[in-house]
């Protein structure tokens, strides 16, 4: 799998990449804002199988990297994974285009099985 | 000084903020601190993977006490002020190694990385049991001995001591309803 994840933190970045391994041999695109994600994005040489993305990032956020992607793109399957956690939040990113919702802190087993339930509807 | 009964958290000791007045005379509300015991627990147990025991949170009095390493998030909106997540050195780098799955120095650019995605995770996670509407900034970190915190005034600091088996911590937190 092709995987785009952002978020600030390179070890956030690092534990996802670990647990995602656990799905199968995966190629990583990494940015540490939504700036960063969309010049990632821009240059990619095809779309990502999915995009595992952070709400409270220096620069742009993730609610407003979602919102810009969905303008365009409306079939790469993202996932928003934050410690965000109220109703009107999840309300709002499922809005603005997320297919589905991590709230750190996560296990393993649960990015996984979110993963996994994400790319299954996409591919529906 | 508002006077709170002991409340016990899912699977852990009792926690209750300290009853003594300061000089400030600022009042401590157990629905504002409750919220970090329990998502230090959650984080710790999750990501860390090390149980954390709670010990009785109270009242910092001497705002000269410091330590190695602090990873600080402010709030804004209907709740502000700041949460700190604090260790000695040697306590950091455990707790680091034991996050991010590597020993990293001091120094170390993911170090502070790592620090401050902690102290995210925990006022994050806190933040949706305050009772009210507030945005996190994203964490800064400080390292280096003796540093001190400025707080905000008239709000007391709250410590919230927790012992773990590679290291001790403590998640300060000074936080209050902005006025309407």
């Amino acid at each position: 799998m092709r995987i785009l994840l952002v978020d600030d933190s390179k070890t956030m970045r690092n534990i996802q990449k670990k647990a995602l391994d656990a799905l199968g041999t995966n190629e990583y695109c990494e940015a540490g804002d939504g700036v960063e994600a969309l010049a990632q994005i821009a240059k990619a040489t095809g779309p990502f199988d999915i995009v595992l993305v952070d709400w409270n990032m220096p620069n742009m956020d993730g609610l407003t990297f979602v919102t810009r992607v969905r303008q365009s793109d409306k079939k790469t399957p993202m996932v928003m994974v934050t410690t965000e956690a109220e109703k009107t939040r999840v309300i709002e990113a499922i809005k603005a285009g997320v297919n589905n919702y991590v709230i750190k802190p996560f296990t393993p087993d649960g990015l996984q099985e979110k993963v996994k339930l994400t790319l299954a509807k996409a591919a529906a | 000084m508002e006077q709170t009964s002991p409340t016990t958290t899912a699977a852990g000791p009792a926690a209750t903020p300290a009853a003594a007045a300061g000089k400030d005379g600022g009042k401590i509300s157990s629905k504002l601190i409750l919220p970090f015991v329990n998502s230090t627990r959650q984080v710790f147990k999750t990501m860390v993977k090390v149980d954390t025991k709670i010990l009785t949170p109270h009242r910092k009095e001497n705002p000269l006490v410091s330590y190695d390493v602090s990873g600080i998030i402010g709030f804004s909106g209907e709740i502000i002020g700041s949460a700190v997540v604090s260790f000695q050195a040697a306590a950091a780098r455990k707790l680091v190694e034991a996050f991010a799955g590597m020993d990293l120095e001091l120094t170390s650019p993911d170090f502070a990385d790592a620090i401050g995605e902690l102290a995210n995770m925990i006022a994050g996670s806190a933040k949706k049991d305050l009772g009210a509407t507030a945005n996190i900034t994203v964490p800064s970190v400080v390292i280096g001995s003796g540093h001190l915190i400025a707080r905000l005034s008239g709000v007391p600091c709250i410590v919230i001591p927790c012992e773990t088996p590679v290291g001790n911590f403590a998640v300060e937190v000074n936080i209050k309803p902005s006025a309407k």
